[in-house]
């Protein structure tokens, strides 16, 4: 439980990352790698090759028990209950008033059991507001951050990088699907997930042995260009994929319609679930402001919280923004009210005293290609 | 170690004082702690600054920072190539990533900077 400690977490990794040279942040309630060799030299090695990330700061929950699927169904905004086992979808967990908590997968490892990977910032949060929400279902709740690190590997080699070092069959090992098994021989979930834009795998396996898994990715990654990456990286690569952050794009003050992710809300599930009145009154209501991308037509970057006008009128707020190391321009995510929302739409960005024109783009700004 | 023949202020500018121009750029340190620099805005040729105040704008992938004028005067000379090449701050932070040259306009501002044993206890206080 993360956030309750009030001197930082460390991840098992702590020690190899200082031995490469790693600056490391505080985020989340952990000390973190921000970056190692350069943001963007990682960024460019996860787009061409691949990347290795320390995400043991995120929160592992397992739910079990005969009612571990309609418990979930009740305590975030999908049903779990669809998923085949060894699946995963993209949820999240709502307030009653319909903001956002969250947001997580679900992966299901069996007909009665479940993990959910949550942000290392809510996992508390996550965890407490779960325990709150699943009392009085037949499942049981195990919060096992503490003890799970989780280890990606992120880019177009990631295949060819694990594939020799687990017993799982990665080629049947679909995209949003998990396997149990063994890397490096530790055993470990295995799973086709992330949050680079690129195919990839994230590998969560006990503390106690997960510096083999790590030295055994890296080791067998060097020949191919691999190059350990940190959360500097990581959020370039969200943000060119078009990926909210929580903080930035996501909030309690937004609904998912809002954020471009009303997918996710399984109005259909049968019974009710933590926010679905809120949400279908937004929902007739319309969105107050939607998503956008934005390309910034002029010289400088638009960052968190930076004012977006429309004229001399201010339509919007700059939610994360950073210069696209694939595309050579700066990219920038914002919430604008609906009707400057359309792509082709030209704004301007408040960056320091000027305005800067930008262009409203679909997201994302980058697709791996096919 | 950082060149010894050069001023040095507390929010990591330097500058190298020849007759009554100085040259004037980032740290290595600085150019370190702000990772990789993709962005410079500089001030225009012929304006006057003042001794400390904000002149240019130095934006890395993660942050945006100000740069500081570390002596007053008159800009008279701007680093065009890094426009093109904000990278030259990471790559050559005391060479080709100079950004900037002033015309002093008093000598004796520049008592107030810091010497290269000065500098180098700041930054190595961590």
């Amino acid at each position: 439980m993360a956030q309750s400690h009030d001197t930082p977490l460390t991840t098992p990794f702590a020690s190899r990352h200082a031995a490469l040279g790693a600056r490391i942040v505080e985020f989340g309630g952990w000390l973190m790698p921000l970056q190692y060799s350069g943001i963007l030299e990682e960024h460019r090695a996860v787009r061409a090759r691949a990347g290795l990330f320390d995400l043991s700061h995120m929160g592992e929950l397992f739910i079990e028990g005969p009612e571990a699927a309609a418990g979930l169904a009740y305590a975030l905004s999908t049903d779990p209950g669809i998923l085949k086992v060894g699946r995963a979808h993209y949820s999240m967990m709502l307030f009653p008033e319909g903001g956002i908590l969250d947001d997580l997968i679900v992966y299901r490892l069996g007909d009665e059991r479940f993990m959910i990977v949550a942000n290392a910032s809510n996992a508390t949060v996550v965890s407490d507001a779960l325990a709150e929400r699943l009392a009085g279902w037949r499942a049981v709740l195990d919060d096992r951050s503490l003890a799970t690190a989780l280890v990606a590997l992120q880019g177009p080699r990631a295949a060819g990088i694990l594939a020799p070092l687990t017993d799982v069959a990665l080629d049947g090992l679909r995209y949003y699907a998990i396997a149990e098994g063994h890397v490096a021989g530790v055993p470990a979930l295995v799973a086709r997930t992330g949050y680079t834009g690129e195919d990839g795998f994230e590998v969560f396996v006990d503390v106690s042995a997960a510096g083999t898994v790590w030295d055994a990715l890296l080791d067998a990654g060097r020949a191919e260009g691999v190059l350990p990456v940190g959360l500097g990286a990581r959020d370039t690569l969200r943000l060119e994929a078009g990926m909210p952050l929580y903080g930035n794009e996501l909030g309690p003050d937004t609904t998912p319609d809002e954020a471009g992710l009303g997918r996710v809300v399984h109005f259909t599930k049968e019974g009710d679930f933590v926010g679905r009145s809120a949400l279908e009154k937004a929902r007739a209501d319309g969105p107050r402001k939607k998503l956008v991308g934005l390309t910034i037509q002029g010289r400088g970057i638009a960052r968190h919280g930076y004012p977006v006008f429309s004229g001399d009128r201010r339509i919007g707020t700059v939610t994360s923004g950073t210069l696209s190391p694939t595309l050579g321009e700066p990219v920038a995510m914002a919430y604008v009210t609906p009707s400057e929302a359309e792509p082709g739409t030209i704004v301007d960005v408040g960056i320091r005293d000027g305005r800067v024109p930008a262009q409203v783009v679909a997201l994302p700004f980058y697709r791996r290609p096919a | 170690m950082v060149p010894q023949d050069l001023r040095y202020t507390k929010e990591h500018e330097w500058v190298r004082i020849v007759g009554n121009l100085a040259t004037v750029g980032i740290t290595g340190y600085a150019s370190e702690q702000l990772g990789d620099i993709v962005f410079v805005e500089l001030p225009e040729l012929g304006r006057t600054v003042t001794q400390f105040s904000a002149v240019g704008v130095i934006e890395s992938v993660k942050a945006v920072s100000d740069l500081f004028a570390p002596v007053g005067g008159e800009v008279v000379e701007a680093n065009s190539e890094l426009a093109n090449s904000p990278e030259l701050l990471n790559a050559d932070p005391f060479g080709k990533g100079w950004m900037l040259r002033i015309r002093l306009a008093d000598a004796g501002q520049v008592d107030r900077l810091l010497d290269a044993a000065a500098y180098e206890a700041l930054t190595s206080e961590g």
